[in-house]
This record gives structure tokens, sequence and C-alpha cells, in this order.
């Protein structure tokens, strides 16, 4: 419960933060539309030679595109800023001041940042997703509503997992910044649906890198393709995903000598 | 000449020393690069097999060689960023840089390309990888070989004249990033990243010829992988040596009136 209440403060504070930068509001739209735009150009000139790829017609792949640019809104508002601040502290050795504190320092280290005006992407990415679906005709029922926000969850809740244990190399590793480099360019590729890559990859994007729970099941179940043993299983990778995570945080904070400046 | 040179060589070498200190960094950096040609590679060549076996003009075979060679030239296309830029001219450390006896954009142009020889090697591993899996159909000439060679250090410069001349505006504002995205955006399509420009529609072929974007990243490709004639091969290296130069015309024009708006910030 006092997590709940921090990490709400912690948001609070984050919100107030970003309204003193107002006009940084103008240029995250304009960088919105440019990768919308940049999107539907790569969209089109698939479509421009086919009618369908791997038995996703445009406007399932449309609903795809809404997905993928909300939860990279989600990840680029609220999970890599907290994450890429935590990197530095470790390799400054300033994340002593979390470890001092008397608040669980894994919930505290993930909360701290909070990037509002990302959530542009959110409100685009909802839009792209509401033309994509009166395309489809609306067949969405109550079930196929229910799978689609609680995929989006465990969606977000496995890539923050990812991004937290990647961070953590950073307690053996020095230089991980390129890991955000390393992600975007994975994250990349849940523009598309992981049914048209080969095997290996398609495991990859998977359970490396959980670009296919993230994007593609949530769209799945908008578009009733989700099966309730996929939702299951991704139930399953959640709950895993979330204790390794927090395994290897522990192991990780063992390993830091901190001792700043 | 003799004090560039031997400022290039060092440049270079502490350039290659230093990178060569972080192997996983570095393959990190590159594995997230890959990601985007690999998705493009299976995209268009699910789209060829779809049509039937080919896609303007590629087959998958093909599409892999384009692409695979693609993560080389753009390893090549490395260049100081625009953001680099802006970081820079906030923090005042271009400062330092003006201090020295030398131009600080050759500073720049050595590092960057004394961090390529890093980054050949750690590729070429990832190459052989990649023609492994996605078996790419390849077969150019001695002469396709050579002008490859000299075009992908040419498109190595004409990026960075790009860049800098982009980076350049942060001396008159600070908040560019939107317009460096519309930059990015422009050359994702006009340049034959995004997919071989004969998979463009017409208007934007003939749009990338008056663009550096092109003779930064499609040509060098098309070189190695596109059966150009030897006329085009030379055209194209004409195109680069025309950017080349006058870009750097431009480029120091341009300097000249910028650094007056600089005023430093601490060091």
């Amino acid at each position: 419960m006092q997590g709940f209440k921090l990490a709400f403060n912690y948001l609070r504070i984050g919100i107030m933060n970003e309204f003193q930068y107002r006009a940084n509001l103008y240029i995250q739209i304009l960088q919105t539309f440019i990768a919308l735009a940049t999107g539907l150009i790569g969209l089109n000139l698939v479509f421009n030679q086919v009618n369908e790829l791997g038995g996703w017609g445009k406007a399932d792949l449309l609903a795809v595109m809404g997905v993928f640019t909300i939860t990279g809104g989600i990840i680029r508002s609220a999970i890599q800023p907290n994450m890429e601040r935590l990197m530095d502290e470790i390799r400054e050795g300033t994340l002593d001041y979390i470890l001092t504190k008397p608040a669980d320092a894994q919930l505290l280290a993930s909360v701290r940042e909070y990037r509002l005006w990302q959530n542009t992407d959110v409100i685009i990415g909802t839009i792209v997703l509401i033309v994509a679906m009166s395309q489809l005709g609306w067949r969405m029922d109550f079930w196929s509503s229910l799978g689609f926000i609680s995929a989006l969850v465990m969606g977000a809740i496995m890539v923050y997992c990812f991004w937290l244990v990647i961070t953590s190399t950073a307690f053996w590793f020095v230089r991980v910044h390129e890991i955000a480099n390393l992600f975007e360019g994975l994250y990349a590729a849940g523009r598309w649906p992981v049914d048209i890559y080969p095997n290996w990859l398609r495991y990859g994007l998977t359970f490396l890198v959980p670009v296919a729970f993230a994007v593609t099941v949530p769209a799945s179940a908008l578009t009733g393709r989700l099966s309730l043993q996929t939702w299951l299983g991704a139930l399953a990778l959640t709950v895993v995903l979330a204790t390794i995570t927090r395994v290897i945080w522990r192991f990780g904070l063992r390993n830091y000598s901190g001792a700043s400046a | 000449m003799k004090r560039y040179f031997d400022f290039y060589t060092s440049m270079m070498r502490v350039s290659v020393l230093e990178q060569w200190q972080y192997p996983i960094a570095n393959y990190f950096y590159m594995i997230g690069m890959l990601a985007e040609p690999v998705i493009y590679m299976v995209v268009w060549s699910a789209v060829a097999e779809q049509q039937g076996g080919s896609v303007g003009g590629y087959t998958p075979g093909s599409l892999a060689a384009y692409y695979i060679v693609w993560t080389l030239v753009r390893q090549m296309n490395i260049a100081f960023t625009p953001y680099g830029w802006e970081w820079r001219i906030r923090q005042g450390r271009l400062s330092m840089s003006l201090l020295r006896p030398m131009h600080p954009l050759h500073e720049d142009v050595a590092f960057f390309a004394g961090w390529k020889v890093v980054m050949i090697i750690l590729w070429i591993p990832l190459a052989l990888v990649l023609s492994l899996i996605f078996k790419p159909d390849l077969n150019p000439t001695l002469l396709d070989g050579v002008v490859f060679f000299v075009a992908i250090w040419m498109a190595y410069l004409i990026r960075t004249i790009t860049l800098s001349l982009l980076g350049m505006v942060t001396f008159w504002t600070t908040r560019v990033s939107a317009l460096f995205e519309l930059y990015f955006a422009a050359e994702l399509i006009l340049s034959g990243r995004l997919v071989p420009l004969s998979l463009m529609p017409d208007w934007v072929q003939r749009a990338a010829w008056f663009f550096p974007f092109r003779w930064a990243f499609g040509y060098p490709i098309e070189v190695l992988v596109g059966n150009m004639s030897v006329n085009d091969l030379f055209i194209g290296l004409g195109m680069q040596f025309i950017w080349v130069f006058f870009g750097a015309v431009f480029v120091s024009q341009i300097w000249k009136i910028a650094i007056r708006r600089f005023s430093a910030v601490g060091g």
C-alpha cells in the first residue's frame, strides 16, 4: 500500500516537472507524427505489392502498429527513463542515495522518473488502433477487450523486467548504455507480427526479448487470434520473469560496492 | 599536410585503442543495429515469396545480399550525431576543441574513422553468421569491389558533412530534436535504408537523386549488389565527389558564421 502511495507521489512530481517544459510537448507531437508517417509509408509499400502478409491483412497490421505505438509510448514515458537513470547511478556510484531510504530499492529505482509528453505516442497509438478496429468492423467482444488490456499490462511488465535485468548487468559491466540502442532495435521488430519471422527469430522475440508479448499478443487479442493457451502462457511467463528479475536485482545489489564520489 | 597526416593517424590510433576496450558494448550496439535490416529482410523476403519469387527485381537471395551489405554500409555511416552537437554546445565542450590549433571537425572525422576499423573487425563474424542464415546471392566483380571500397568512405564523409551541418543548427537554437527526426525520416525513405530504392514509387526514386542520402547509403550497396553498368558506377562516384566537395565548402562557410554565435559555457 505504501508502495502505491510512493509511486503515485513520484508520478505526480514527474508530471509537475514536465509541465515546466511545455514546449517539449509540441516537439514530441511532431516526433510522434514523423514516426507514424514513416510507419505508414512502410506499411503502404508492402501493401502496394501484396494483400496480406503471413495471414495478417492491412487493417490487422494497422492494429499491430497501433499497439506498437502505444506500448512504445508506455516504455519511453515510464520504463526507459528510470532504467537509464539507474544505469548512470550504478556507474557513478550514486545509487547509495536510494539504498539508504526506508523503502524497497527496486520500487524506488523504478518509479522516480516519468516523461509525461511521451504519452502522445499512447494517444496517437490509440487513434491508430481505433481506425484499425473500425476498418475491421469492430469485431470484438467483452472477452477480447479484456484479453487485450490484460495482455497489454502483462507485456508492459515483461518489458520492464527485461529492462531491469539488462540494467542490472551494469553492476558487473561498466558501459551498458548501448543497451538502450539494442532494445530499441529489437523492439522495432514489433512493428510486424512475430508470426512472419523465421522460427529462431520468433523464439528470440518471444522469450529473450518479450516483444511478441508486448505487441503481437495484445494485437492478436483485438483481432480475434488470441487463444486461452497463449494467454495463460503469457501469465506464467510474466510471473516467472518478475521472479527472476527480483533475484537478479538483489544479486546485483550485493555486487554493488557503492561509495560514491 | 604532414601535420594533418600525423593528426589523423594518431587520432585514429587512439580511437581504435579506446573502442577496443569495450567489445561487449560495441557488440550490443551492433546487434541493436542488426535488428533493423533483419526485419526489413524478412518482411520483404516474405513479400517476394508471396509474389512468386521476386519483388522490384529482388529475389530473397539478392534481398539478403542487399541487407547484409546494408549492415556494413550502416557501420560506415555512423558519424557524430546532431544530438552530440547539441550536447557539445550546451555543455560548453566546444570551448576546449576551439583552443586546439586544428579545426575541431577534423577531430570528429578522425575519431569516427578509427572507430570504424574496430567496427569492421567486429562486423565480420556477424556478417558470416547472417550469410549462413540468409544465404545471400552476391557476385561482385573486382571493379565493383574497388568502387565499393572508395564509395563507403565517401559515404562516410557525405554523412559526416550533412550531420555536421544539421548539428550546427544548434548554434542558433538548442531545441531541434524534431528537426533531426524529420531529417532522419527523410533519410530512411530516400536513402534505400528502408527498402531498395527500386521498390519505391517512381517519383521517390527520381527525387532521391537530388538528396545526399542515396549517395551516402543506397548507392554503395547497389555497387556491390545491383549489377550496375560501369557507366553508372562512375556516375555515382562523381555524385559522391560533388557532395563531398561542395558539402565541405559549405560546412566551412557556415562554420565561420556559426562560430560567431557561440558563447562558451564553462569547460
